[in-house]
């Protein structure tokens, strides 16, 4: 399939400002019509790396191509991109219609048609007849509304938003996240969003690229691969919440952790015996159990915290020092209470092992 | 404005100082110019108080139309050129880091240390024929002898820009230093070329303040007096000129403060009028 690189393609790309590293060893093919999240902790170059692809910077090294044709060297407003900046952005001195139809004019369409277009868009992102409004006239989420239809005024090729939600209140944030995933769903355009919030990359994605501080990339997968098969323990810990427990792994299917015999379902080939590993745990997937019970990957420990938020409950295990965590639904809460004696059951097919 | 008027003596004690001064020093003198204005002249000696329209009758002259003509289309002429070749330049200083920025803004506040009459004689001196920059012409072989361009308008108005550039740059400086980064940006995501976007975008969003940059700069010029004379012909001479000789060596006061009074009007018709039109329209209605 190498002759078939439609979408975007990242090739071994670098970016560095002097001795700085911003992003390196990126290499990545994001096919047409997904919708992508670049997530990331801050700090992790994931901005940088949606600045390459708009052209506003360029890389150190590497080649950037869209559907095979290399695009490194074509300057920002060649590109046909729309980008949504995290300020936005949007021309101070013209208004919500002119900032819309900025695109069109530049490309000399003449001014029926950039009236229908503005409607057209108005229409889309639910601000009908706000064309001659100014700007300061406008509500935070009304501006974002409006700096996504600015982007889109051209039929870009790749839509990209820099985290276009971050300055809006948690409840309107939420909104717009299913209204911009609906967006993407029924205009098919590729879309990528740089975002530092994991529950806002799961509810928008096809595809998530994790980055991490090291400026790499770190997985590339759907929310849910990444979710319950992360890469690594950077992964694991970074997207929710995970059980990281050391141990040493023993072949059969096993490994030690905290003097028991853990029995796991499926392990990476060709592990050999006695290395060091994490296992990586979902808190949903224990169960607790009052009481010391022996049993099949079984630790044991004490209650030390029971966080009850009504949606779900949380108990906190100290099992010879290390911490436990597990969550159930208010229906399945087991019967313990903080000081508690308590089993923890980690099912072996709920048990990932992670050799970095 | 929020919050209450400040009632009472005591509210008022901070702005008395400034409001003395601002009497003692500028309204006090210029009602003394305003009344001179009416008085009549003695031929010989200095004049008597009395109400007397002459002196704006008499400024309805050629002369004096000409010279005032001249006086604001220069001042004129050199606001748009400095504002032209000071808003580029600044918004460059302003992309540049920190450290450089000051470097630069440094080098143009110095400029500001030196008195017009150095001024004068320097550009004279680059514009003259024996020591001036057509000598570095013909070395070059652009020219075949050296040339003397001063005095003439052309060497007024380079001395004009001189002086006025710096002033152009710090009131350019603040405004164009707050320019959200990411507007130039967006311009090119969105298919504006730099050039484009510089127009469209950095200068369009700007517009306040090339609109006071010009009135300033309009403003700073009209009053100058030293550059006419070293570096200008009798011709160039503005009005300010004409205003100091008919005070000083025609000892004519109450026509003098006519015709300073009158221009004042003028440029301050004119300076109103450019604000006006320079809040303009901002949005277009559909």
């Amino acid at each position: 399939m190498m002759h078939f690189m439609t979408g975007l393609v990242l090739k071994d790309i670098h970016k560095h400002y002097g001795s700085v590293v911003a992003v390196q060893n990126v290499s990545l093919q994001i096919p047409h019509g997904r919708f992508v999240c670049f997530l990331g902790p801050s700090g992790c170059g994931k901005t940088t790396l949606l600045r390459l692809i708009a052209g506003l910077e360029k890389p150190s090294r590497g080649n950037i191509l869209l559907d095979s044709s290399d695009i490194t060297e074509q300057p920002a407003h060649r590109r046909n991109f729309g980008m949504v900046f995290q300020s936005l952005a949007l021309f101070p001195h013209l208004s919500v219609g002119e900032n819309i139809a900025y695109s069109l004019r530049v490309r000399k369409v003449d001014k029926a048609a950039r009236q229908r277009r503005i409607d057209e868009l108005l229409e889309l992102v639910r601000l009908p007849g706000y064309s001659g409004r100014h700007i300061s006239q406008l509500s935070g989420g009304q501006r974002q509304r409006v700096a996504i239809a600015r982007a889109l005024a051209i039929e870009p090729r790749l839509f990209l938003l820099d985290e276009p939600l971050s300055a809006l209140d948690a409840k309107l944030r939420e909104d717009m996240q299913l209204e911009l995933r609906m967006l993407q769903q029924r205009l098919q355009i590729t879309t990528i969003v740089v975002t530092h919030d994991q529950r806002e990359a799961m509810t928008m994605s096809d595809l998530i690229v994790v980055m991490g501080t090291d400026n790499q990339v770190h997985q590339m997968g759907t929310p849910l691969e990444i979710y319950r098969e992360p890469a690594n323990t950077f992964v694991a810990d970074f997207i929710g919440t995970s059980n990281l427990l050391k141990g040493i792994y023993s072949d059969i299917g096993e490994a030690a952790v905290l003097g028991t015999m853990l029995k796991i379902d499926s392990v990476p080939q060709g592990l050999p015996s006695g290395n060091e590993i994490t296992i990586s745990v979902r808190p949903e997937d224990i169960s607790v159990v009052p009481g010391i019970q022996q049993g099949e990957n079984s630790l044991h420990g004490t209650v030390t915290f029971v966080r009850d938020v009504g949606s779900s409950v949380e108990i906190y295990l100290d099992c010879n020092g290390i911490q436990i965590i597990s969550q159930s639904t208010p229906q399945g809460r087991p019967p313990v209470k903080q000081q508690d004696a308590a089993t923890a059951i980690l099912p072996p097919a709920a048990c990932k092992v992670l050799t970095s | 404005m929020t919050g209450e008027r400040p009632r009472g003596l005591k509210n008022h004690l901070p702005i008395i100082y400034p409001a003395a001064m601002l009497g003692i020093f500028f309204i006090i003198p210029f009602g003394i110019m305003v009344t001179i204005s009416f008085f009549k002249r003695q031929s010989g000696g200095f004049y008597t108080s009395t109400f007397d329209l002459n002196n704006y009758q008499n400024l309805f002259t050629e002369h004096f139309a000409r010279v005032l003509a001249f006086s604001i289309f220069i001042s004129a002429l050199c606001a748009v050129i400095s504002v032209a070749l000071g808003f580029p330049f600044t918004y460059f200083i302003t992309r540049m880091r920190r450290k450089t920025q000051v470097v630069w803004l440094v080098m143009l506040v110095s400029v500001l240390s030196l008195s017009a009459v150095i001024i004068g004689f320097a550009w004279s001196l680059i514009l003259s024929q024996s020591a001036g920059i057509s000598n570095f012409f013909v070395w070059l072989g652009v020219m075949k002898q050296p040339t003397s361009w001063s005095p003439s308008f052309w060497a007024l108005l380079c001395g004009l820009c001189y002086v006025a550039f710096p002033y152009t740059v710090l009131v350019l400086y603040p405004p164009l230093s707050r320019l959200d980064p990411h507007l130039p940006e967006a311009a090119q995501t969105l298919g504006a070329s730099p050039i484009k976007t510089f127009f469209t975008v950095v200068v369009g969003s700007s517009r306040a303040a090339v609109v006071s940059s010009l009135v300033m700069v309009f403003a700073f010029t009209l009053g100058t007096y030293v550059l006419p004379q070293i570096l200008g012909r009798p011709q160039h001479w503005t009005l300010s000129v004409l205003i100091t000789d008919e005070a000083i060596y025609h000892s004519n006061l109450p026509l003098s403060a006519a015709m300073a009074v009158f221009f004042m009007l003028v440029s301050l018709a004119l300076v109103g009028l450019t604000m006006k039109i320079g809040k303009g329209r901002t949005v277009e209605s559909k």
